[in-house]
C-alpha cells in the first residue's frame, strides 16, 4: 500500500521527475487558472453579476474578512498567499470526491512545501511590517530566556503544521482505501463525504493558522476587529 | 522516505506560482471590481444624499408653502363664509320684503276686486230690485191712486213759501205754456182743480197743456219755464236709485289706494 502518492513516478529523467502529487497538483493550477479566467472574464461592476463573478466575489471577500478577523490589516496585502493557501488546500481535497483521485495534500512533501512557505513568509511579512531589529527582538519576548523556546516553536508550529494537514489527509485516503477493500458500498461514500468535512476543516486551519502566525509576527496579532474610518466594523 | 525534497521543493515552486497566477488573473480583477463597485455605490450614495438634502430642502420650503396656502385658504373660506351669511340675512330679508310687500299688493288687489264685486252685485241689485219695485207699483198704480197723488200733489201746492209760490207763480205766467204730466189720463174735473189751485197761487186763467207719462209710474208732475214740482212714485224710485248710487259711490271711495308696484328683482 501506497503511503504517499509521491510514490507514482510518471516520468523521470535523472534527478528530474514527475511524480503524482506534482501531476495532480499541475491539474489543480490548471483548473483554478481556468477557473479564474472563466469567473474574471466580463466582470461587471454594476448590479447584474454573473454566477461565477458571485461565487469568486464570495470567496474573496470572505478570504478577506477571516484575515481581518485575525487582526492583519490591510487585508489584501495578505489575500495573495493566504487566500491561495486555502484555495489550494481546500480545492485539493474537494477533489477527492473524485475516484481514483489522490489529493496531493495526502503527501507529506506538499504539505512541508506548504508549511516551509508558511515558515518562510511569516518572517517575511514580519520583518517588511516592522523591520529587521523589532522581528528579531520579538524572539526575546518576554525574556531572553524565551530566545529557543521561541526558535524551537518556530519549527516545531511549522512541523505541527506540515504533520497535521498530511496525517489527516493520508489517513482520509488510507481509510476510504481499506474501507474499499472490506466493504465496498456505503461505508466509503459516508467516509469519502467525512473525508470533504475534514479536507475543508484542515484548510481552513491550516490557512488561520498561518495568517495568526504571521499576524503574530507582524506585531498586529489583535484577534478583535478594529472599526475603520468609516466606522464600519471590517469583521462583519 | 516519505518526504522527496524534489517533490518539497516542486511543490514550493508550485505553489509559490498559484500565488502569482490567482494574484494576477483572480485576485486584482476582483478586487479592482468590487473597488469600482464601491466606489460608484459611494458616489450614488453621495448623490442620493445631496438629492436627499436637496429633496429635505425642497419639502421644507413645500411645507411652509403648503401651510401659508391652507392658512390664506382658512382665510378666505372664512370671508366667504361671513359673505355668504351676510348676503343670505340679506337676500332673506329682501325675500321677506318682497313677499309682505306682494302679499299687500294681493290683498289689495283681491279687497279691490272684492269691493268690485260687491260694487257690480249691488248695482246689478238695485236694477233689478228698482225694475221690480217699479213693476210693481206700476201694477199696483190705479187712477184712484193717481188722483190720491193729485190731491197730495194740490196739498203740496197750497203749503209752498211764499218765495217758492212766487217763483213757481213767475214760470207759469211766463211765455212758455206750462205741462202738467200724469201716469194716468186726469180726469177733467181733476184737471180743473190743478187749474184752480194754480189761480189760487196768482196766475190768471192760466193755460196748461195736460200729458200722460208713463216713467212716472203713479203721480203728477209739473213743468214751468225750466222749474218743475213733482210728486210721484218714478221721483221716488229715481231719489231711491240715486241715494243708493251715492252708498255705492261712498262704497268705491273707500276702496284702498293702489299698493306700491313690485319691487325690483334682486341682483
Amino acid at each position: 500500500m501506497r503511503l504517499s502518492p509521491d510514490e507514482i513516478i510518471l516520468w523521470q529523467h535523472g534527478p528530474l521527475k514527475v511524480n503524482a502529487t506534482i501531476a495532480y497538483t499541475w491539474g489543480l493550477m490548471l483548473f483554478l487558472l481556468a477557473g479564474a479566467r472563466l469567473a474574471t472574464r466580463g466582470l461587471r461592476t454594476g448590479g447584474e453579476r454573473s454566477d461565477w463573478q458571485n461565487l469568486l466575489e464570495i470567496l474573496v471577500t470572505g478570504i478577506e474578512q477571516q484575515i481581518r478577523a485575525v487582526g492583519l490589516n490591510p487585508p489584501r496585502k495578505y489575500l495573495g498567499f493566504l487566500g491561495t493557501l486555502f484555495v489550494f488546500v481546500a480545492t485539493a481535497n474537494l477533489f477527492t470526491i473524485v475516484p481514483g483521485y489522490t489529493p496531493p495534500t495526502s503527501s507529506l512533501s506538499t504539505t512541508a512545501a506548504l508549511a516551509l512557505c508558511v515558515w518562510t513568509a511569516v518572517p517575511a511579512f514580519g520583518i517588511a511590517e516592522q523591520g529587521v531589529a523589532r522581528y528579531l527582538k520579538s524572539y526575546l519576548e518576554p525574556t531572553v530566556i524565551m530566545l529557543p523556546f521561541n526558535v524551537i516553536g518556530e519549527f516545531s508550529r511549522t512541523l505541527a503544521l506540515a504533520v497535521r494537514l498530511f496525517g489527516n489527509m493520508m489517513s482520509g485516503s488510507m481509510i476510504v482505501a481499506i474501507l474499499l477493500t472490506v466493504t465496498p458500498f456505503i461505508f466509503p461514500v459516508v467516509m469519502t463525504s467525512l473525508g470533504l468535512l475534514t479536507g475543508m476543516v484542515q484548510a481552513y486551519i491550516f490557512s488561520i493558522l498561518a495568517a495568526v502566525y504571521i499576524a503574530a509576527a507582524t506585531g498586529s496579532g489583535a484577534s478583535v476587529p478594529q472599526p475603520d474610518a468609516a466606522g464600519r466594523n471590517p469583521g462583519k | 522516505m516519505l518526504i522527496d525534497w524534489f517533490t518539497v521543493t516542486a511543490q514550493a515552486l508550485n505553489f509559490l506560482i498559484l500565488v502569482w497566477l490567482l494574484r494576477r488573473f483572480a485576485y486584482q480583477p476582483v478586487l479592482q471590481a468590487i473597488s469600482r463597485r464601491e466606489e460608484r455605490i459611494a458616489a450614488q450614495l453621495a448623490a442620493a444624499a445631496s438629492a436627499e438634502a436637496a429633496a429635505n430642502t425642497e419639502r421644507e420650503a413645500l411645507s411652509g408653502r403648503r401651510l401659508e396656502f391652507e392658512q390664506h385658504r382658512a382665510a378666505l373660506l372664512d370671508q366667504a363664509t361671513q359673505e355668504a351669511a351676510a348676503l343670505r340675512s340679506k337676500l332673506l330679508e329682501q325675500a321677506r320684503q318682497d313677499g309682505a310687500a306682494e302679499r299687500s299688493r294681493l290683498l289689495a288687489v283681491l279687497r279691490a276686486e272684492q269691493v268690485e264685486l260687491e260694487l257690480t252685485l249691488a248695482r246689478e241689485v238695485r236694477q233689478v230690485v228698482l225694475e221690480i219695485v217699479g213693476k210693481t207699483l206700476q201694477d199696483l198704480a190705479h187712477v184712484e191712486l193717481n188722483d190720491a197723488m193729485v190731491e197730495v200733489f194740490l196739498g203740496h201746492l197750497q203749503a209752498l213759501g211764499e218765495a217758492e209760490r212766487l217763483l213757481l207763480l213767475t214760470a207759469a205766467t211766463s211765455a212758455n205754456t206750462p205741462v202738467v204730466r200724469s201716469a194716468f189720463e186726469l180726469a177733467p174735473d181733476t184737471r180743473a182743480r190743478i187749474r184752480t189751485a194754480l189761480a189760487a197761487l196768482g196766475a190768471s186763467d192760466p193755460d196748461v197743456h195736460f200729458e200722460t207719462a208713463v216713467g212716472l209710474v203713479c203721480g203728477i208732475d209739473f213743468t214751468a219755464a225750466g222749474h218743475r214740482l213733482a210728486w210721484s212714485v218714478g221721483d221716488y224710485l229715481a231719489g231711491l236709485e240715486e241715494g243708493i248710487d251715492r252708498i255705492l259711490e261712498a262704497r268705491c271711495r273707500t276702496v284702498p289706494a293702489e299698493p306700491a308696484s313690485v319691487p325690483a328683482a334682486i341682483t
